[in-house]
C-alpha cells in the first residue's frame, strides 16, 4: 500500500452514493481582529462511507475539532464543500450527533433530564422520553446516577451522559471529539469496548477524534492522520483490517495490531519529518 | 481554623452581652460625674427592649411591618419582571442594547434617593411612591444579571442544544432562561435588600405608615428609645427576609456546585 499516494486525497475506495460525509477541499480560517487571518485547515479532503468508523489522529491544536465543527455545520468553511449523504450541507447538520470535547451538558438539568430532553424536543411525550433515557443511561452504566446534576458527576460519567444524550436520538452520523479524553487508560478501554458494542448494533458513520494512535487503531476501520497546524492537512489514511467484533483492550495484544501500529507510525514519522523537519513533538507524545 | 458550632454561638452571644453591658453601664453609671452615653442621646437597653415589647403587645407594629413588607414585595416583583423582560430583550437584540446603552448607564449612575421626591409628587404619599423607588433599585440589578446570564451562556452548551435540534423557543426554555435565572437568583439577596431599602427610605422621606415612618416619627420628637426600637425591629425584619431568601435560593439552585453559589 502506498500511503504517500493515498495521503494526498484521503479518499475512501467507493466514493459516491454511499458516502455519509464528504469533505471536499475544505479550508477553514479564523479571522481574529487585529491579527492576520489564521488558516487553521488547508484545503483537504475526507470521505466517510455509511457505517464506517473513521478515527482522526493528530497533534494538539492541529484542527481536529475544527474539522468536526465544519462537518456539524457549526462552522462554515472558507472554501470547499461539505456534503452529507450526497447533499450539500446548509446550516446545521441535522443528521449528525455531536459529542463535544468540552462539557456540553446543561448544568441545570439532571443526567436523566439531559438525556430525555433530546427526545422531548422532537415532540415525544415526557413519560416515554424519560423511560428511554433511563434505558440509555443504564446502557452506559449510569443507572444509579440518573438524578445527579452534572457537577455531581465525574468527568468520565459526564462523558457517558453526553454519549447517551447523543445516541438516544439515533443520528445517522456520529461526531465524537476525544470522548474519552479525561479518562484513565483502563476506563478508556472499557469505554471503547462499550462504544464498539453500541455502534455494532446499527453501524452509523463515525468520525472519532483522538490523539491516541492506539485507541484509533483499536476502534476504527480507518485511521486518518492530520499534520500539525497551521494549514493542517490530512497526511495519512490507513485502513484497519482487524476483525470485528473487537474488544478495545484485548485487540491490543493481537499481532496484527502491532504490525499496523508499527507500519502507521513509521510511515507517519516519515510524512511528518518530510513536512515539518524535526518539529514533531506532538506526534511523538501520542505514539 | 473552624470553630465548634456551640462555641461559635457562645462567642456570638458573648459579643451581644458585652455590647449591651457597655451600653447599660455607659448610660447609668456616671464616670467622673459624667455619663459616657447620656440617656437622652443613647437611651438604655432595657427601655428599648420594653418599647419593642410594647409595640408588639399593643399591636401597633403589625400595621407598619405589613406596609413595609407589602412595599418590599411589590418593588421586588415589579422590578424583577421588568428587569427580566428588558434584560432578555437587550441580550437578544444587540442593536437595541447598543442604542439604549448610554441611557441605561446614565440612569443607573443616578443616586436613586433624589428620585424619591419626584415619585411622591407623581404617586402621592401612599405605598406606590415607595414601591417605585424600590423598583428603580431592583430593576437594574435584575436587568444586568439577566442580560449577563443570557450573554454568558456557554457556547458549547448552546451548540450542543442546537445540534440536538432545538428551535428558538426550545432554546429559550431550556438554555437561555435557566441560565438567566441562575444569574438572577445569585443576586436575589441584593435585589431583595434593595427593595427593602427603597421602601424604608421612601417611608422615611414622607409617608404615614411603615418602619421608616416609625423611625422618622421618633426622631422628630427626639424619642431616641423609639428610634432604637425601630432600628432593632428593622434589623430583625431584614434577617427574617434574608433567611427566607436563602431557603428559596437553596431550592432553586440545587444544580449549582456549592462553591460557586457561595461566592455570590
Ligand atoms: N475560534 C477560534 N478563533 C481563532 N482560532 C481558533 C479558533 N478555534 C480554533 N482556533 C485555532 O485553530 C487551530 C485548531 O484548533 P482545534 O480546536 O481544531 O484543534 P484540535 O486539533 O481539536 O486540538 P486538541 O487536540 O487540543 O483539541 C488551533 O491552532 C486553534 O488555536
Ligand atoms: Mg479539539
Amino acid at each position: 500500500m502506498n500511503a504517500a499516494a493515498r495521503a494526498t486525497t484521503a479518499e475512501a475506495p467507493h466514493a459516491g452514493a454511499s458516502l455519509a460525509v464528504a469533505l471536499d477541499d475544505i479550508a477553514i480560517s479564523f479571522a481574529v481582529k487585529g491579527r492576520p487571518v489564521f488558516n487553521a485547515v488547508a484545503p483537504t479532503s475526507l470521505h466517510v462511507r455509511e457505517g464506517e468508523f473513521v478515527a482522526i489522529v493528530g497533534p494538539t491544536g492541529c484542527g481536529k475539532s475544527t474539522l468536526l465543527n465544519a462537518t456539524a455545520g457549526l462552522l462554515a468553511p472558507a472554501g470547499g464543500t461539505v456534503s452529507i449523504f450526497g447533499e450539500k450541507l446548509v446550516g446545521l447538520n441535522a443528521r449528525a450527533g455531536y459529542l463535544f470535547q468540552q462539557d456540553a451538558l446543561m448544568p441545570w438539568k439532571t443526567a436523566l433530564d439531559n438525556v430525555a430532553i433530546a427526545l422531548e424536543i422532537g415532540g415525544m411525550r415526557r413519560a416515554d422520553a424519560v423511560a428511554q433515557a433511563q434505558d440509555w443511561l443504564k446502557r452506559v452504566g449510569l443507572a444509579r446516577f440518573t438524578e445527579r446534576y452534572p457537577h455531581e458527576l465525574s468527568g468520565g460519567q459526564r462523558k457517558r451522559v453526553a454519549l447517551a444524550q447523543m445516541l438516544i436520538r439515533q443520528p445517522k452520523i456520529l461526531l465524537m471529539d476525544e470522548p474519552f479524553g479525561p479518562l484513565d487508560a483502563q476506563t478508556r478501554q472499557i469505554m471503547g469496548t462499550l462504544l464498539l458494542r453500541l455502534w455494532a448494533q446499527d453501524r452509523k458513520a463515525v468520525l472519532f477524534v483522538t490523539h491516541d494512535l492506539e485507541e484509533a487503531i483499536a476502534l476504527s476501520d480507518r485511521v486518518v492522520i492530520m499534520s500539525a497546524g497551521p494549514e493542517a492537512r490530512i497526511i495519512g489514511d490507513f485502513p484497519i483490517d482487524l476483525a470485528r467484533p473487537r474488544d478495545a483492550a484485548e485487540i491490543r495484544l493481537d499481532p496484527r495490531f502491532h504490525e499496523l501500529h508499527r507500519m502507521i507510525w513509521s510511515q507517519l514519522k516519515a510524512e511528518v519529518a518530510k513536512t515539518y523537519g524535526d518539529d514533531m513533538n506532538g506526534l511523538e507524545a501520542s505514539s | 481554623m473552624k470553630l465548634h458550632p456551640a462555641k461559635l454561638l457562645f462567642l456570638q452571644i458573648l459579643v451581644a452581652v458585652a455590647a449591651l453591658a457597655l451600653w447599660q453601664i455607659g448610660a447609668t453609671v456616671p464616670i467622673g460625674g459624667d455619663f459616657l452615653l447620656p440617656e437622652f442621646f443613647f437611651s438604655k437597653p432595657g427601655d428599648v427592649l420594653s418599647r419593642v415589647v410594647e409595640l408588639f403587645v399593643t399591636g401597633t407594629i403589625w400595621k407598619h411591618l405589613w406596609i413595609t413588607l407589602t412595599e418590599t414585595v411589590l418593588a421586588f416583583i415589579i422590578g424583577s419582571v421588568g428587569g427580566v423582560v428588558i434584560g432578555f430583550w437587550f441580550a437578544r437584540k444587540p442593536v437595541v442594547a447598543a442604542v439604549f446603552d448610554p441611557y441605561v448607564k446614565m440612569v443607573n449612575a443616578l443616586p436613586r434617593v433624589v428620585l424619591a421626591p419626584i415619585f411622591m409628587l407623581w404617586l402621592g404619599l401612599g405605598i406606590w411612591s415607595k414601591v417605585a423607588l424600590g423598583v428603580t433599585l431592583v430593576f437594574f440589578i435584575v436587568f444586568f444579571n439577566v442580560y449577563q446570564g443570557v450573554k454568558e451562556v456557554s457556547p458549547v452548551v448552546l451548540a450542543n442544544a442546537r445540534m440536538m435540534g432545538m428551535n428558538e423557543r426550545q432554546l429559550f426554555r431550556n438554555v437561555y432562561w435557566p441560565s438567566a435565572m441562575s444569574w438572577m437568583f445569585s443576586s436575589l439577596h441584593t435585589a431583595v435588600g434593595f427593595a427593602l431599602v427603597g421602601a424604608v427610605v421612601g417611608e422615611y422621606l414622607g409617608s404615614a405608615a411603615g418602619l421608616g415612618y416609625l423611625i422618622h416619627q421618633a426622631e422628630g420628637v427626639f424619642d431616641v428609645t423609639g428610634v432604637f426600637a425601630g432600628m432593632f425591629i428593622l434589623a430583625a425584619f431584614v434577617l427574617v427576609i434574608d433567611w427566607f431568601v436563602t431557603r428559596v435560593e437553596k431550592r432553586l439552585l440545587v444544580w449549582r456546585p456549592q462553591a460557586a453559589s457561595e461566592q455570590n
